[in-house]
Order: C-alpha cells, then structure tokens, then sequence
C-alpha cells in the first residue's frame, strides 16, 4: 500500500487544478474558434470568395474585402519587411552593446507597444491629411507597415541570434567581408525563421481594423481597386460593419460569420505553416 | 574589383543604418503629430461652428463655460443672477422657436426678415439668451451681444464629468467617464486573466508534460492570433446575448462582457511571459529545493514563483497594457454609454472605442477631432509608461 502524505494530496489536487484551468483556456479557443467555424461553414462557398457584395450586404460575396485585404499585406509587408530585416541586420551583426544599440532597440519596443488605435490616428494625421494621400491603399499600407515593423525587427533579430556564432568565426577566417558573410551564411541559415516572422505579420496584418478604419477602410465600393490612391474594402472592416452597422443586420449575419470564418483560417493556416517551418528547420524563435 | 565590391557594401551598409532609424523617426513622429493635434483642444472653444449664442445687449454676462451653458439649456440653472447678472429669468430660444412666434409671411418667403424679426425679438426680451446661426444676425444696430464661451481648460477637460461632444449649444469634452471606463474594464479583465494564466504558465513550466505542453504552446499562439474584432463578433453574437440573459437585463452590452473578452483576449500575453519567466530559473534552485525533502508544489510556491515575481509582474502590467489599448473587441460589446461607471451589468466608454467611434464623424480640424486626439495622448502616455515601467525592472533585474 502506498501512503499518500498530506504533502502529496496537497500536491496532486494543486496540480490537478492546474490541470483543470489550462484545459479551460484550451476549451475557451475551442469554443471560439468551433463557433465561427460551425456556423461560417455554410457560408463559405466560391460564390462567396469571388463575388461582389448585393442586396444591401445580404447577399453576394466578399471579393471587394479579400482584394483590399491583399492589397494592405502586399503593401505592409513591401514597406516593413525590407526596412525591419536590414534594421535587425545592423542591430545585431553591426553594433556594438551600447547605448546606441539600448536605445534603438527600446525604441523599437515602445512602437511594439503602442495601441492599434493611435496608429490609426496617427495614419490619418499624417498620411491621410499631411501628406495628403488621401483615405487610400498607400495610407493604409503605410500605417499598418508601421505597426508590424517591431514584429519583424523583433523575429529577425532573434533569427539572427540563433545562428551559430562558429558560423561567422569560420567565414571570416576563410577570408570573407562581413557583407559576404552576412548574405552568404548568415541569412541563409536565419532564413526560415526570418520568414515566419513574416507570415506572422501576414497574419497580423490581416485582422487589424483600428489602422485601417480612418486610413483606408470604405464600408462599400462597387468596384475594385485600380491604384494605389484608391480606397479599398478590407476583411476585418468589413465584419465590423456587417455586425454592427449594417441596414439589415440580421438578414447579413451569415455573410457575418463567414467573413470571421475567412479571418480566422488566414489565422489558422499562418500559425499552421509558422510551426512547420519551425520544427522543420528545428530552431525555435521566441513569440512574445 | 575589390574596390567596386567594398563600395557596394559601404552603400548597402549605410543602408541598414537608415533603415534602424525608422523606428526612432515612427515612434517621435507619432509623438509629435498626435500633441500637435491633442494639445490644439485646450486653445478651442466648444461652439459649434456657424451659430452663436446671443444675450441681450444689458446683460452683464458676456462669457460663459460649456458646463454652465448645458446647465442652462437643461433648466438646472434659471437666473441670470447666479451667472453674476441681474435677477432675471433665463428665457430660452433657439431658431426652431422662431416660427412659434412668428408666421411665415412674416419671416418672407426667401426669410429675408428673419434677421429683423429675430432683432426685434430680443430687443424686448433682457432676460433671453438665444442659439441661432450668424447669418441672420443683422449688420445694423443689434440689440443683443454674442457670448463668448470660455476655452476648454485643463481642469474642465480632464475632470469633466460628461462627454458629449454632439450637445448643443455647448459641447461637453469631460473625459473623466472615459478613463474610468477603461480603467474599469481593463483592471477587471486583468483581475479575472491574471490567476487563470498564471496558473496556466505554471502549468506549461512546471507541470506539464513536455508533449503537453509542444501541444498548448500553439494553441496559445492561436489565442493569441485571432483578431480583435473577431473576439468583440463572438462576443456581440454569443456573450452580450448570454450576459442578458443570465442577469436579466434590457441590454447585454456591459462592462462585464468586456471584461470577459479582454480577459481572454489578455490570457496569451500574460500566460507567456510568465511562462518564459518561470523557465528562466536556474535548476539548480529547483534541484536544491527537492534534495531537501521539498515537494514540487512547495518548491514551485516557496522557490521558484517568487525567483520569478518581477517576471510575473511584468506579464500583468503588460496585459494591463495591452487590455487597455484594445478598441474594436470592446467597441462592440460594451455598448454605446459614455457615461461614469458605477456597475459591470451597465454600458460603458473606454477611450479607444470613443476615438474608433467618433473620430469618423468628427469635422476634421475641430473641436471633436482634437479632443479625440487628446484622448488619443491619453492612451499613448497610460501605455507608454506601462513599457516603460516594465523595461525598467527588466534591465534592473538583468543587472542584478
């Protein structure tokens, strides 16, 4: 017979709540996610992917909001992606520790931890009314470049980290500039981690409205796109609006829940591809 | 050769240089832009433009606050007296009174007599005070004088209780509903995420399984992931309904559905930074505890949760942080009241939702726009000093 002492009783009904509050966090994404699932399946067919909005958003598609939605990823990623990678670059392969080095990357931390909400204000401030673009795709691109910026400085620089310092020993004492070492081996071996801090930022991009909402964002334009001055539908704007300000809120409810449906399989399908890139190339990239 | 190829890499590297500054340039342009706006509200008066505010020409009383003109219009105050003039009823009148008084041939077809009719009106009338537009304010000799509203000051601003900024004649810019509002959604959600992720850090540190936790760690990057407006959907269509429900109420939108939504949207962050926290323990001091006879609860509760405290603090300012600056999830769940908080079952405002909300509606350049940009400063400085804070004790620690 084992004696359990009241040490460890104590410890295995501590542990076993443990247990318990994890599996409702678990269960809390579950029935979030099985929700939208559930009810925007039906929704979700090819007339919906490709097809424009009618009948006052109550029927029809979302092609207008997927489009926008692609335009400010393609847009972002153009701006933040080349100008955070070669930001990490020189932080990490460049600088010294110092000052310099604590100050940049704090600054780059405080634009990590600014609410989505004055970025928006900001946008519209700057880009919209300044520089005057205007509500239009560059505005919004913009903006949202900005906000991802710390995203993947942030990755980048940790994909950096992780490549073995013998690397850039060996590279040097076979004679190569600290240019040739950085692309030849540096990046290379930093690369699938680089990228999915990109999709990551996909992903982010996707589902942000606070950015768009003053910037870019239109509730309804029957047409796509043809510059990058246009206004543009986007696919979280587009939800909100379908929820909550719709004229027919009820009849637009199931175009509603696949628009969440589209939202969250962008999400799915990110952090899906993120973690088999990650255990592929076994190196693991630290998420805040 | 070799000259052509360093010059290239001087010039790619003084590329990589300009591109690190993009940070510092973003974070002090918004800094900028958001003051040069936000602070532009302390020098406007709360009128709404193309309409004036006329007493007659007697009256001493040639300035008002926005607050003492809602008071007026609400009937709370109905004596010119206790405004410092003569001991005369307040009479109101604004234009759509006009046609009560007057028919319509006598105002004129094209209502070219309104001016002088309005004139004649208040002309008779020392007790009167009147909103109608400037235009038909008559060039000559006008019996009555405009009241000029006082700017919007500090104290008016930040400990105003009321936030109405469509109110006519006189908008109301307190903010004061505001910051409660978001503080009481937020220290809520906070009061509800933290013990729940807490003990969900522990257990992916501590507990758990290593196949365990490789199976949650993703799933709370997936928590982490779904976007904003997706958690207020589920909460307007699943929540607000519930909440309604259970409490019995006219409404479901409520601070507590908030709560609630930032709660879990608030779970990834604190679960993760803790749990880095807690794996940042040497093991040494967790081998050490168990050699001396401790369990591993008591070596968790006695050694390595307090080794981790300012990690654990960190995560909560954090989530505290990041549940404060959440606009579109409360936006749509905690219903359209800008009013004091006094219960989690009522409707509330917290700041970024009131700027999501009105920032659309409001006359670029005016009064609206830049007390939505002070809002804005609002928000930016509660959060800014939030990282602050927690950088502080992160690089205290490192150096300890």
């Amino acid at each position: 017979m084992i004696m359990k002492t009241k040490k460890q009783i104590n410890q295995n009904i501590a542990f076993w709540i443990f247990r318990g509050i994890s599996f409702l966090v678990v269960t809390i994404l579950f029935v979030i996610l099985g929700f939208i699932i559930l009810r925007g399946f039906s929704a979700l067919n090819w007339t919906f992917l490709t097809s424009m909005p009618e009948d006052g958003m109550t029927k029809g598609g979302i092609l207008p909001a997927i489009v926008g939605t692609l335009c400010l990823i393609v847009g972002s990623i153009i701006f933040a992606f080349p100008i955070g990678v070669m930001s990490a670059i020189y932080l990490n392969e460049y600088l010294k520790e110092s000052p310099l080095k604590r100050f940049l990357r704090t600054m780059t931390e405080n634009l990590a931890g600014i609410p989505s909400i004055v970025f928006g204000l900001f946008g519209m401030a700057f880009f919209v009314n300044t520089l005057e673009f205007g509500d239009s795709i560059i505005a919004g691109s913009l903006t949202l470049g900005l906000m991802v910026l710390p995203v993947i400085i942030r990755t980048t620089e940790e994909a950096l980290k992780s490549v073995d310092k013998s690397l850039h020993v060996a590279s040097y004492a076979l004679g190569a500039s600290k240019m040739q070492t950085i692309r030849k081996v540096v990046l290379p071996v930093a690369f699938p981690n680089i990228l999915t801090g990109l999709i990551l930022s996909v992903s982010r991009v996707s589902g942000e409205t606070a950015p768009i909402l003053f910037t870019v964002a239109a509730y309804f334009l029957p047409h796509l796109p043809t510059s990058i001055f246009d206004q543009v539908m986007a696919l979280p704007y587009h939800l909100y609006v379908l929820t909550t300000s719709g004229t027919n809120i009820e009849e637009s409810r199931p175009m509603a829940y696949g628009t969440a449906l589209v939202l969250i399989l962008i999400v799915l399908i990110v952090n899906l591809l993120a973690n088999a890139i990650r255990s592929h190339y076994g190196k693991k990239v630290k998420m805040k | 050769m070799k000259k052509i190829r360093r010059f290239f890499e001087r010039v790619v590297e003084g590329g990589f240089l300009v591109s690190s500054t993009v940070t510092t340039l973003a974070v002090f342009f918004i800094i900028f832009f958001l003051f040069k706006e936000g602070l532009g509200v302390f020098n406007e008066r709360p009128t709404e433009p193309k309409y004036v505010l006329i007493a007659h020409n007697s009256n001493k009383v040639d300035k008002l606050t926005s607050a003492q003109v809602k008071d007026i219009y609400d009937q709370n105050i109905t004596n010119w007296k206790s405004l410092g003039g003569a001991n005369d009823s307040i009479l109101l009148f604004s234009i759509d009174d006009l046609l009560n008084v007057y028919t319509e041939e006598e105002l004129g077809p094209e209502l070219e007599y309104v001016g002088e009719k309005i004139n004649a009106y208040i002309s008779e009338r020392p007790g009167i005070i009147a909103f109608i537009p400037v235009s038909y304010i008559p060039s000559k000799e006008f019996s009555g004088k405009e009241i000029i509203l006082d700017r919007i000051s500090i104290k008016d601003f930040f400990l105003g209780r009321e936030w109405f900024p469509t109110a006519v004649p006189a908008a109301q810019f307190g903010v004061l509903p505001l910051i409660l509002g978001t503080l009481w959604v937020s220290l809520f959600a906070i009061l509800i995420a933290l013990p729940i992720g807490l003990v969900t850090a522990i257990y992916m540190a501590e507990v758990a399984h290593p196949k365990a936790r490789r199976v949650l760690k993703p799933l709370i990057e997936l928590l982490a992931g779904i976007p904003s407006v997706v958690y207020g959907f589920f909460g307007l269509v699943v929540l607000v309904p519930l909440i309604q429900n259970v409490f019995n109420l006219p409404v479901g939108e409520t601070a507590l559905a908030g709560s609630l939504i930032l709660a879990v949207m608030a779970l990834p962050t604190i679960i993760t930074i803790s749990e880095d926290a807690l794996r940042t323990m040497p093991v040494s001091l967790k081998e050490a505890s168990l050699a001396m006879g401790a369990s591993r609860l008591q070596t968790l509760v006695r050694v390595t949760i307090p080794y981790a405290k300012s990690g654990i603090i960190a995560a909560s300012i954090l989530g505290i942080g990041r549940a404060m600056g959440e606009t579109m999830a409360v936006l749509m769940v905690t219903g359209n009241a800008s009013i004091m908080p006094e219960s989690l079952l009522e409707p509330v405002r917290t700041i970024p939702a009131t700027i999501a909300a009105e920032l659309g509606e409001a006359p670029h350049g005016g009064v609206h726009y830049k007390a939505l940009f002070a809002l804005g400063i609002i928000l930016f400085v509660i959060t800014f000093g939030f990282n602050l804070i927690v950088a502080s004790t992160r690089r205290k620690n490192k150096a300890a």
